[in-house]
């Protein structure tokens, strides 16, 4: 693959996270924080959360283990994803932390399990998809060549 | 403002130490025109990406982990009235709102009740757009209240106050234009404000984070910002142009 057709899949990568809603414009504005004296910022950022997501559910997975479920417990955690998600754009995590700790609101174990679950996946999700385009970048890069512009029309 | 309220340049020794995890650590005296900001968010994530954000706008930054090590920071962790002639510059204070420990607002109140650092401007930061809760902090003398996640157009227009607070008179709050509106592209020279009962601010372009061809802070004056966050953010003009906001150019092949 030539470097106009790679960075062109890169775009399109990049667009289609978008439109999924996997990505909301928070990720923007961390790509507007990253420059030539800063060239890794993104993906700096985004490898740190994803160092403390896997924390944090770790963490959630054994507290909501618990036979007594501690939800003073629960809901920080539930709080401190939502908030980072929320702050590299990762926006299907964040939305499921917040029906998460409406769960945790409400004492729901069961329902609360079911949270757990979904945030994972979505993490999971997310993680795997900006894995892809780092890599993608990488690549682009390692070519020689420039990472586009997201042009995005909407 | 934050230079009226007994807050002189001097640099303490023991400030070196409160940098936590390798961030930036106060400013030298060197450095004294520079504005100099203390955020307070137990999250890395968040710190990381605050600390960018005033960065890229021409701040020097320390960030710490909580409310604790923020009084540390500024010499307010012990009860005796604070007689040292060496003080630290501070020149705003942005904080979140829900840490653990010490809440934002806790840390706010601290401030306020604070001779040396009660004139200096704190900002409280928070995922949740509660009202009674920013009419808490809002009544207690935050400055202003960003609701979270923080984008580059809410620390813009912050600086911008910072800058101006002193001197240029906003009709229209924080909603300025500049004479070179007409032409939202114009990069215009830093502003230097002199006052009489401040030294003058120099936005300094010798941070390595700011690219040498943009003025960040000048950038935002050609529309409000506060209303188009959303433009703001798609559609950057090209001057801030870090290398990824570069259209695609075909490499080498003509």
């Amino acid at each position: 693959m030539d470097l106009v057709q790679m960075q062109k899949s890169l775009q399109d990568y990049t667009k289609s996270l978008f439109l999924e809603g996997i990505l909301d414009s928070q990720f923007l504005q961390l790509q507007q924080l990253q420059d030539e004296s800063n060239p890794d910022f993104v993906s700096q950022v985004v490898t740190l959360f994803f160092q403390d997501s896997d924390r944090i559910l770790n963490d959630l997975s054994l507290s909501l283990g618990q036979q007594v479920v501690d939800f003073k417990k629960v809901d920080p955690h539930v709080h401190q994803l939502k908030g980072s998600s929320s702050s590299i754009g990762a926006q299907r995590v964040k939305n499921a932390c917040v029906v998460f700790r409406n769960f945790c609101e409400q004492q729901n174990v069961e329902a609360c399990h079911r949270c757990l679950q979904q945030v994972k996946q979505e993490y999971y999700l997310v993680k795997n998809r900006l894995e892809t385009l780092f890599k993608l970048e990488q690549q682009i890069v390692a070519s020689g060549g420039m990472i586009p512009a997201v042009e995005l029309g909407f | 403002m934050g230079r009226d309220g007994g807050v002189s340049c001097l640099m303490r020794a023991e400030m070196n130490m409160m940098s936590v995890g390798g961030m930036e650590s106060a400013p030298a005296p060197s450095d004294l025109d520079e504005v100099h900001v203390l955020a307070v968010d137990d999250s890395l994530v968040d710190r990381i990406v605050i600390e960018r954000l005033l960065r890229i706008n021409s701040c020097k930054v320390t960030a710490v982990d909580s409310g604790w090590r923020a009084l540390e920071f500024l010499g307010l962790d012990n009860d005796k009235a604070s007689a040292q002639l060496d003080r630290l510059k501070v020149d705003l204070i942005i904080t979140d709102y829900c840490m653990p420990g010490m809440t934002g607002y806790e840390l706010l109140k601290k401030i306020k009740e604070s001779s040396n650092f009660r004139e200096v401007p704190v900002v409280i930061m928070s995922s949740e757009n509660v009202l009674t809760r920013i009419d808490r902090c809002l009544e207690e003398g935050a400055q202003d209240f960003l609701l979270k996640p923080v984008k580059l157009a809410d620390v813009k227009r912050l600086r911008s106050h910072l800058a101006t607070k002193d001197d240029v008179k906003l009709s229209n709050g924080n909603k300025r234009k500049l004479p070179q509106d007409s032409d939202p592209v114009t990069i215009t020279p830093p502003l230097t404000i002199s006052t009489e009962s401040s030294p003058p601010l120099t936005i300094s372009h010798d941070s390595s984070d700011s690219s040498s061809s943009s003025s960040p802070v000048e950038m935002f004056s050609s529309s409000p910002i506060d209303d188009d966050e959303d433009d703001d953010v798609l559609t950057s003009s090209p001057e801030e142009s870090p290398i990824r906001r570069q259209k695609m150019r075909s490499p080498g092949l003509d």
